[in-house]
């Protein structure tokens, strides 16, 4: 095994023993932030995928994430729940009966966005030009139109109540971890390269004998796969959906974590996931009445919005590559850098 | 089903489907002149209408100076972003100009939300555009009479200004090669400008028309529009100026008949734009009037 | 020195290149966000409010931003107004609310309340609104065993099967049949078009309600039309109404698509009465609606004029006074969640009193007289009276009040 690897099982080793002290200390308000940035890692890495690393500008996760989020939780809830929830219309009988575990739900919720992915990914990647941004951005509205509409598979504006909720550190974390590596592995491949060819250069990219639309729909769909299963982790985490959850503004704030996370940059991702979640929860404080010293500023409803727009307005201007720009944590980097400072203080 | 209920619903879609032509040709003329996807154009739309209405409210103009007002300020925006948000990135990666938008589009939606509330405001329709005609037993607001002539107006006054003016020829000139308009000596920042006047003024004549067919505004109206608007472009050829008006028309009629003879399907109206243009990139990509996308033109 | 001859704009476009991308940006760009985030942490030092002696902390979860923050906000006036005038319990403890924004988003709801309960330790909980934003409140509040009690939340979903889960609102069912009860009989509707908003569940309960009382009572229903949240034209299904020429049309939406259909309603000659539910209630109907809004009429919890009692009469002179208008609805529903929350922690004890405690006294109120009228709680929900009121000359009138 190489040295680098085992650097890197043990850091996961380090972070889930971190995850074990915070299960059993951490008050629920912590783990439920604990887990919302796992959850948000996955979306946010997989959103760099087809963004950052193929430079296709998506507008994609809400439109996903609610899909996921439908599918694990028809599948997790039991046939009484669902025949007791759809008080307007009864449910479709097929759906209305199947029942699975969470794990293999998940899974489906994540082969099923996938699915959906493909059939967006089609019409669009055959031409050139960014209609994915617009395509995308009208399917996250389109979903919520749909979801509205098939009252007996969705239960309409009612959403779905009472979803259990299984949703642990371990399996969000669990999850985080998997979608990393799988990613990175993707981006050290054969096709990570190609992805980035098709980035820097599409023109030269096809020169070279790349099939791009294969190339940009299996960033994309490997997207949509974690995409999915975040939904389905996150609705198992607030128990209750509807269509009114998954707007503009959840992939709003994943595009602010992985511009100021560095486009292109997995830890770079990882890094700004941590710092927006916790962020955002402590960005609270602008909507309040303030007390400095002995001055009271009244609080601005909305302010963290407009705040998050001015950030990513400038970022974009003066600081476009982020934290990381499209660099990567290495471990051998890691410790030159140390190396240095230690040459520096002889 | 007869002759009245479906001529009804005809001049229910026209005027519908002028709105999004007016909107749709502001859009279609920044894409086909730097290929950005100005995600801000639909609000654009919604700050024109809040200028037409304080301008009418809160300093008292009459309603044609209140509406010259808000049109030119909303022109005056359009470069102001141009400058500030788009200008520093035009060599930069497509990427960042697109979420830069973006940026620009999510700023002005909550910038106006925390200013003036997410509760509508009622917008005061002057008496001139108040009145209904009979026609037939067909029911015709004057509103919706003075849409569609007003869009076509505003076709025709851009495409005489695109084919015979100095700065039109610049800004064909300029769609199809950037570089090569700089060497000949043409003053690309000026040109570039002035197509975000343009269209932004036309955004702003939309939202207005819009305000006046609909007097209920608030900070998010110009999201759905600004979406239809763009899969109008698309389905007229992007870049066509024409093409964005019959783009418009079509979206506008289509949704109106749907919802009048498919009421079961009525809930799902607002997918349709959408399906819309996912056939047209899947079937012909450049549009019904469009070329090539990769050569520009008008 | 080279400066004397160096323009300024040199100086500028020096600067300039050097920001973009340059090493300084980059060293900016980290001190700002360095800056940020030592703000970040003084700020939230800066929440643990002093402790004052006898203190009782109650969370308020409601709207204060997004698209149902004009309720949210009329609440927090009402509560506001009852809070000055019951500022302490019986035994001299003080009342604490603590008002978190949940922007009338589920997820932020439940972040708002999980904050509330194990980061601030509330003894009880105010809110929500909307009755889906409730719903997401209502398994947290469950698991810890803390008091939540909406305002306004009128889908009888909310308290079923819940054991700490309350509301001083009337239930959709209720409000329903008033409504029908008040076609038939007042405006002698033999039948009835119903639109639907298909994107709230609000709309959709209260338009089945209504629906099953209106035909038990031997009315037929005509059409039945949908529209959307954000919809702005609704030419066709005016249209489709128009054809169907029903005696009434039923249209339980919130004020913004009511306000815009009933417009063009009277511009295509459909003179219908138009009736709804409480979100109709809103000054933006009026405005919006100008003439074509006369004749709306609606079922809601509250009218100025239908006041009675010493309590109501006080929070009317009190509103008044402070805010220069009339309450609505929502802000006597803050009142009474207030006052209702205040008596139950008496009942209950005062300072000492448990969550468990505050919670069993809440869920046995008994004709309490309250802001909006008596109400008593049974499961969980207000049993009380509804009122009707109506648009005219562009101002809300009082037309009845039905009792259950």
């Amino acid at each position: 095994m190489k040295k680098n690897t085992i650097f890197t099982i043990s850091a996961i080793v380090v972070l889930f023993l971190f995850l074990l002290y915070a299960s059993h200390n951490f008050s629920a308000y912590n783990i439920r932030i604990l887990n919302n940035v796992a959850i948000f890692l996955i979306l946010a890495a997989s959103y760099n995928l087809i963004n950052g690393v193929t430079g296709q500008f998506s507008l994609e996760p809400n439109g996903f994430a609610a899909i996921g989020a439908y599918t694990a939780a028809i599948l997790t809830l039991t046939p009484a729940q669902k025949s007791a929830m759809f008080i307007i219309t009864p449910m479709v009988p097929w759906l209305q009966s199947v029942h699975m575990a969470f794990l293999p739900a998940l899974i489906v919720a994540g082969l099923v966005t996938a699915f959906v992915g493909f059939i967006l990914g089609f019409p669009v990647f055959r031409v050139r030009g960014d209609y994915l941004a617009i395509v995308t951005l009208g399917f996250g509205l389109t979903i919520r139109v749909v979801s509205n509409n098939t009252i007996s598979i969705t239960n309409g504006a009612l959403g779905l109540k009472g979803i259990g909720n299984y949703t642990t550190l371990w399996w969000s974390w669990g999850w985080a971890v998997l979608a990393m590596i799988v990613i990175m592995r993707l981006i050290n491949s054969e096709y990570g390269r190609a992805m980035k060819a098709v980035r820097d250069d599409e023109d030269a990219a096809i020169a070279m004998g790349i099939n791009t639309f294969r190339v940009k729909m299996t960033a994309f769909v490997t997207s949509a796969f974690f995409e999915g299963v975040a939904g389905g982790l996150l609705a198992h985490l607030i128990t209750t959906i509807s269509p009114t959850l998954f707007t503009f503004f959840f992939t709003f704030n994943l595009l602010i974590i992985i511009v100021i996370g560095g486009l292109g940059s997995m830890t770079g991702t990882a890094i700004a996931t941590v710092l927006v979640i916790w962020g955002s929860e402590l960005l609270r404080f602008v909507e309040q009445p303030m007390h400095i010293f002995s001055l009271t500023i009244p609080g601005i409803p909305g302010m963290r919005m407009v705040i998050f727009a001015i950030l990513l307005i400038i970022i974009m201007i003066f600081a476009r590559d982020g934290l990381m720009g499209q660099k990567e944590f290495s471990w051998d980097s890691f410790f030159k850098f140390f190396k240095k400072n230690k040459k520096l203080a002889k | 089903m007869n002759i009245t209920i479906i001529l009804q619903q005809l001049v229910n879609g026209l005027s519908l489907g002028s709105l999004y032509g007016l909107i749709a040709i502001g859009y279609t003329m920044v894409y086909g002149v730097i290929r950005l996807i100005n995600f801000a154009h639909g609000d654009i739309m919604m700050v024109g209408t809040y200028f037409a209405l304080f301008a009418a409210t809160t300093f008292l103009l009459p309603w044609w100076a209140a509406f010259i007002v808000a049109i030119a300020l909303a022109a005056l925006l359009g470069v102001f972003i141009d400058k500030v948000a788009y200008k520093p990135l035009r060599n930069a990666s497509r990427i960042s100009s697109l979420i830069t938008a973006i940026g620009v589009s999510f700023l002005l939606e909550n910038l106006f939300l925390v200013l003036f509330g997410g509760v509508p405001r009622a917008f005061k329709i002057p008496q001139v555009f108040s009145g209904v005609v009979h026609l037939n037993g067909v029911i015709i607001p004057i509103i919706a009479l003075i849409t569609p002539i007003v869009a076509i107006v505003c076709l025709l006054l851009l495409m005489q200004i695109l084919q015979h003016t100095k700065y039109g020829i610049a800004m064909r000139a300029l769609s199809l090669d950037m570089e090569t308009t700089r060497i000949m000596g043409a003053n690309v920042d000026a040109i570039i400008a002035f197509v975000f006047a343009i269209g932004s003024a036309l955004a702003a004549i939309g939202g207005i028309f819009w305000a006046l067919r609909y007097p209920s505004i608030n900070p998010l109206m110009g999201i759905m529009p600004g979406l239809k608007a763009f899969a109008a472009a698309v389905l007229g050829g992007i870049g066509s100026v024409p093409g964005a008006a019959l783009g418009g028309f079509i979206i506008g009629i289509t949704e109106i008949l749907v919802v009048a003879f498919l009421p079961s399907l009525a809930g799902y109206k607002d997918a349709f734009a959408f399906l819309l243009l996912i056939f047209v990139l899947l079937f012909k990509p450049t549009g019904i009037m469009g070329e090539d996308l990769e050569k520009g033109r008008f | 020195m080279v400066f004397n001859k160096l323009d300024k704009t040199y100086i500028f476009r020096y600067l300039a290149t050097n920001m973009f991308g340059g090493v300084f940006m980059r060293r900016l760009f980290g001190v700002v966000t360095f800056a940020l985030f030592a703000l970040f942490i003084i700020s939230s030092t800066g929440f643990s409010s002093k402790a004052y002696a006898k203190e009782i902390k109650i969370g308020v979860v409601w709207p204060m931003t997004g698209p149902i923050a004009s309720f949210g906000q009329m609440n927090w006036k009402g509560a506001q107004i009852a809070e000055s005038m019951v500022p302490k319990t019986k035994d001299g403890a003080t009342l604490k609310l603590i008002l978190l924004d949940n922007k009338g988003d589920k997820v932020e709801t439940a972040n708002a309340v999980s904050r509330l309960i194990t980061q601030t330790h509330v003894k009880a909980i105010i809110g929500a609104v909307a009755s889906g934003n409730t719903l997401a409140a209502a398994p947290i509040a469950e698991r810890y065993h803390i008091p939540l009690l909406s305002s306004s939340a009128t889908n009888p979903l909310v308290t079923k099967g819940k054991k700490y889960v309350s509301r001083v609102c009337f239930i959709d069912p209720f409000q329903g049949s008033v409504a029908a009860k008040y076609a038939i009989n007042n405006l002698h509707a033999k039948t009835a078009a119903v639109v639907v908003d298909i994107a709230q569940d609000y709309s959709v309960g209260l338009a089945k309600f209504f629906v099953q009382s209106f035909t038990k009572m031997g009315g037929k229903i005509v059409a039945r039309t949908f529209v959307q949240t954000g919809d702005q034209d609704f030419s066709a299904q005016v249209s489709a109404v128009k054809a169907a020429n029903p005696d009434m049309i039923y249209m339980p939406t919130y004020y913004q698509e009511a306000s815009l259909f009933t417009r063009q309603a009277k511009q295509f000659g459909l003179n219908q009465v138009i009736m709804g539910g409480d979100g109709l209630e809103s000054d933006s109907l009026l405005k919006v609606g100008g003439k074509a809004a006369n004749g709306i009429t609606f079922t809601t919890h509250y009218d100025p004029k239908a006041t009675s009692g010493k309590v109501g009469k006080e929070f009317l002179k009190r509103f008044k006074a402070k805010y220069k208008i009339n309450p609505d609805a929502m802000a006597a529903l803050g009142a009474d969640a207030y006052l209702v929350m205040v008596d139950a922690i008496n009942r209950a004890g005062g300072y000492k009193a448990t969550s468990e405690q505050i919670n069993k006294a809440i869920r046995s109120t008994k004709d309490f007289h309250g802001v909006t009228g008596i109400l008593t709680i049974v499961n969980g929900d207000a049993i009380k009276s509804a009122v009707v009121r109506k648009v005219e000359n562009g101002k809300f009138v009082y037309v009845t009040t039905v009792n259950p």
